[in-house]
């Protein structure tokens, strides 16, 4: 921020550094991002966001990767699929200072409802991205939790973000099962093979689970679909929504979906709340 | 009037019940006489909404891109200078003839209740027109006015009382509004001014504009997939200008992309809730397309290319036309 | 309550120009009347009821700069533009466009409070103006709003021949110490006998018995699923006329705007729900069709933000849409259309 002495605004972000690049698949890449001379920006809880702004091209709302148990940066990992990701994509390099503000939103509920929960991660695609800060906050306070089964899906092997900590670090974690799958068949894929709602009854989880699903919509309501038929109830289904969003704080309407604003209300809704709201996202 | 709306609300059930058509483009009634809106009628029940009367200048070629889309036939009612928009659509492609059903619909003059209102009519109640008076009812009494003083800007510049695209006529044609007078003098007047008074009365008049797209969005030429102006990706995308310049921008560009196929309806200037204007741009480039190619009315016809895409021996050279220009 | 006779109502104007900006209702060039800075070349025009924009204008403004970016190789500094601090007295406001500042207020000072809004809304001294020559298109009495008594830090009302002027806060009190030796001491027997001739006057308009509360189900889902928007929505343009004239209507965008190479502005402008990319997205756009867009922007006004403000509709009923729209669709055949749709 900048040493004017003055308040900011919320609208007004802060300048942070990209301190490393890591390059997941073919598009998506994950900036780890800190303060000019070290630590984080702010705080932030499992399931907020934060806005990046690219000077000249603008700004865009992404999940938080990085556990608020990291002290030391904050990760995004983002995928490409416009200007501005194109430029972070292509453009920017480790030393480049960006503009960040945040955090926005609320989070998982994983201070109370999910404290001694037998927990089942959903993801698909980059949907890992806000799944990632639940799953290593968890890591770290592992007593706090009871059995996590994390279940990802992606196109390919190659399009797994995060592969070692996929097929490594967590599944050597107590109580803790990492179960991949992929769209189409590969060479040398020992794992399954199929979409993530197929798979999902395939694994026969209990219906004892409080569920976080994370991906594209469609593979939501699918996954959705499918845990009912498992005898999953709608309020035991946390998900996140992903919605055009401006200001953050709930005053733009870009994001207004019925009497809620995703980036202040949400992005965390239970699937339950998700019924009683306009079907707009 | 009223008899024409009669003879359209029985047009329009023929139509539906002989499955000529799906549903119909006309007017519904508001709150007060003078604000009918355009509306869709989907069945014979609601076909008994529909309205005319001399407060109905909107013209319903625009949403004829909607009915191709759909593919759903549709009843269109279309006063005579509207057939013009409807002709430079099919010529550009972006309506289907076989998803409409023109019936002409005649008209004697459209009105504007912004001229009553600034002749002093506040809180008006009631609007009756006889002939050539209107005579307005307000609680602080009524107020008479000759109906060339209340005319829409555009019925000033009436084209005329002939169809240019009909499937059918409804009822005799009325009289058209005489036109007088010389339809460029404005345009004259401004390119008689300096460089620098034109360029300062174009400021002050374009600093109005609240960038509403209310001008584009009515217009039958400016028919799109995406305008550039909403296009988040492109340097222009953008709902408020920047800097004044990019107003100027937005006029600029949109009265070139138009050029040629501006049929001079007026609607743009009519729509403006900031009095721009707008119509003086296009007024401008009619007028030069007809001193440099020949006299040319764009929706004339739905065939005839525009002088701007057709090439000619006899064109003159760009420096020829600025010299002619003067 | 004091006045001061219209022949003298300049030497007032003068005065206050001289304690703030004073923004009153002119004609500009254009022959439009909007809110501008008075000077002595200006006559105001008190006689117009409604302003052609609304006043949101002054604490909204359609752009505003937000920031600075300047950038040196990889390095980045961001100057904030700080908000406003310059003292205005907004003076000739009606009724209706002072409640709007009320609802605005329920958007831009909740938390986090928008800054920007908070600074010019704190610098601005408000002088209401009571109706005396309502429109057929009022219908400020719908949502309970009186017209002969705009409130405001100072109340005035303009009759044939004098400005009568009430304080109503401490700002109000204040400011009118600094002027009253301009004006005298008065009866409020003028301004009343005129209150009762505007509101029998309110009385014979066609909006009078034109009510919402209580009128529309404020189910969101069930007024969502409403019949009536496929049909209501036919005729509009998707225009942003009615969101920009409408006192209350808030959506902005965030842009950037590049200077040089090195130096971009961020500023933020009006937006509209009614825009075809106003929610659309790299991957998709949720609200594809303009039906889904003005159903958004009605189903905002007429249920979510009441149901998220103890009630109060995001509407003061000032009927610029009315007067406005190039289709002539508005808030009140929408409000209509659903009060009678039998499964709405």
């Amino acid at each position: 921020m900048c040493n004017c002495g003055h308040h900011h605004d919320t609208l007004i972000p802060q300048i942070g550094v990209i301190t490393d690049i890591c390059t997941e698949t073919a598009d998506v890449k994950t900036f780890r991002v800190e303060k000019v001379g070290g630590g984080k920006l702010f705080e932030h809880l499992p399931g907020q966001c934060a806005i990046l702004s690219v000077p000249g091209k603008g700004e865009a709302i992404f999940s938080i990767t990085s556990s608020p148990t990291n002290e030391e940066y904050m990760e995004f990992s983002i995928k490409r699929c416009g200007s501005i990701t194109d430029f972070l994509h292509y453009e920017v390099e480790v030393g480049q200072q960006i503009a960040v503000r945040g955090p926005y939103g609320n989070n998982f509920p994983v201070a109370d409802k999910l404290v001694g929960k037998d927990i089942l991660f959903i993801a698909g695609g980059i949907g890992l991205a806000p799944m990632r800060s639940v799953i290593n906050y968890m890591l770290d306070k592992r007593a706090d939790y009871g059995s996590i089964d994390i279940v990802y899906g992606a196109r390919s092997v190659e399009d797994f973000v995060r592969y070692n900590e996929l097929s490594e670090v967590w599944p050597a974690q107590p109580d803790t099962r990492v179960h991949l799958t992929i769209d189409r068949p590969q060479e040398n894929w020992q794992g399954n093979v199929g979409f993530v709602p197929a798979f999902l009854k395939d694994l026969q989880f209990t219906p004892d689970k409080t569920v976080l699903l994370c991906g594209p919509p469609i593979m939501i309501k699918l996954c959705l679909a499918a845990l009912v038929e498992m005898g999953f109830e709608k309020s035991q289904v946390y998900t996140t929504l992903e919605l055009k969003m401006k200001c953050g704080v709930g005053k733009c309407g870009r994001c207004n979906i019925g009497g809620k604003y995703v980036c202040k209300d949400g992005p965390v809704f239970t699937c339950d709340q998700l019924d009683e709201m306009p079907d707009e996202y | 009037m009223q008899k024409i709306a009669e003879l359209m609300r029985a047009k329009a059930v023929e139509l539906l019940q002989s499955s000529k058509a799906e549903r119909v483009l006309a007017w519904r009634a508001g709150e007060f006489f003078y604000d009918n809106a355009p509306a869709a009628f989907n069945d014979v029940d609601a076909c008994q909404e529909i309205v005319y009367n001399e407060f109905c200048p909107a013209n319903l070629a625009k949403y004829l891109i909607e009915a191709t889309k759909q593919q759903k036939k549709t009843v269109v009612f279309l006063k005579p200078c509207d057939t013009y928009g409807v002709n430079q659509l099919l010529k550009d492609h972006r309506i289907k003839r076989e998803y409409f059903y023109a019936v002409g619909t005649p008209c004697s003059g459209m009105l504007d209740v912004k001229k009553i209102k600034e002749l002093g009519a506040k809180a008006i109640t009631q609007i009756t027109c006889e002939d050539n008076k209107v005579i307005v009812e307000t609680p602080y009494g009524t107020k008479e006015f000759a109906k060339e003083e209340v005319l829409l800007d555009k019925c000033m510049m009436c084209k005329g009382n002939e169809y240019k695209i009909a499937d059918e006529e409804l009822g005799e044609k009325l009289e058209p509004i005489q036109f007088v007078g010389d339809r460029f003098a404005a345009v004259k007047a401004i390119e008689a001014m300096s460089a620098e008074e034109r360029f300062a009365f174009w400021q002050e008049e374009l600093s109005k504009c609240i960038r509403c797209n209310a001008c584009r969005d009515i217009c039958p030429a400016c028919s799109c997939e995406q305008c550039i102006f909403d296009n988040q990706e492109a340097p222009v995308g953008g709902k408020a200008a920047a800097d004044d310049v990019e107003e100027q921008l937005f006029h600029l560009i949109r009265a070139y992309h138009v050029a040629g196929r501006c049929v001079g309806c007026g609607e743009c200037a009519r729509v403006c809730p900031q009095g721009v204007k707008l119509g003086l741009l296009n007024l401008k480039f009619i007028k030069d397309i007809n001193q440099f190619y020949g006299a040319y009315q764009a929706g004339e016809d739905a065939t005839t290319p525009s002088p701007l895409v057709s090439y000619k021996e006899n064109d003159p050279e760009a420096e020829e036309a600025v010299q002619r220009r003067g | 309550m004091l006045k001061i006779t219209l022949d003298n109502l300049p030497k007032l104007l003068a005065a206050l120009s001289e304690l703030g900006e004073l923004q009153v209702p002119c004609e500009n060039k254009s022959g439009k009347v909007d809110f501008e800075k008075w000077n002595a070349e200006k006559r105001p025009r008190f006689d117009i009821t409604l302003t052609s924009k609304s006043a949101k204008d002054l604490f909204f403004p359609q752009v505003e700069d937000l920031l600075a970016f300047k950038t040196k190789g990889k390095n980045l500094s961001i100057e904030q533009i700080m908000p406003s601090d310059k003292k205005v007295i907004l003076m000739g406001v009606r009724a209706c466009d002072i409640k709007s500042f009320e609802l605005l207020d329920k958007v831009f000072l909740k938390d986090p409070v928008d800054t920007y809004y908070k600074a010019r809304r704190e610098n601005t001294l408000i002088i209401g103006m009571a109706c005396s020559e309502p429109e057929e298109t009022c219908f400020c009495g719908s949502f309970g709003i009186d017209a002969t008594a705009p409130g405001g830090d100072v109340t005035t009302w303009i009759t044939k021949d004098a400005l009568y002027w009430q304080a109503n806060t401490e700002a109000g009190k204040t400011l009118t110490e600094k002027v009253a030796d301009l004006m005298e001491e008065a009866e409020a027997s003028k301004v009343e006998e005129q209150a009762a001739v505007t509101k029998a006057v309110l009385e014979k308009m066609p909006l009078a018995n034109f009510k919402v509360a209580g009128k529309i189900p404020q189910d969101e889902l069930k007024t969502f699923n409403s019949k009536i928007w496929e049909e209501i929505s036919a005729g509009c343009l998707s225009c942003c006329t009615c969101t920009y004239v409408c006192p209350t209507c808030h959506c902005y965008d965030i842009r950037d705007y590049a200077v040089s190479d090195n130096h971009t502005e961020r500023y933020r402008c009006w937006d509209s729900c009614l825009a075809s990319d106003f929610t659309k997205m790299a991957h998709g756009n949720p609200r594809k069709t303009k039906v889904e867009r003005f159903r958004q922007r009605y189903m905002h006004k007429l249920v979510y933000f009441p149901n998220n403000n103890e009630g109060d509709f995001a509407c003061v009923g000032c009927g610029r849409c009315l007067q406005k729209c190039p289709v002539n669709l508005n808030i009140v055949k929408v409000a209509k259309a659903l009060e009678v749709s039998e499964d709405v």
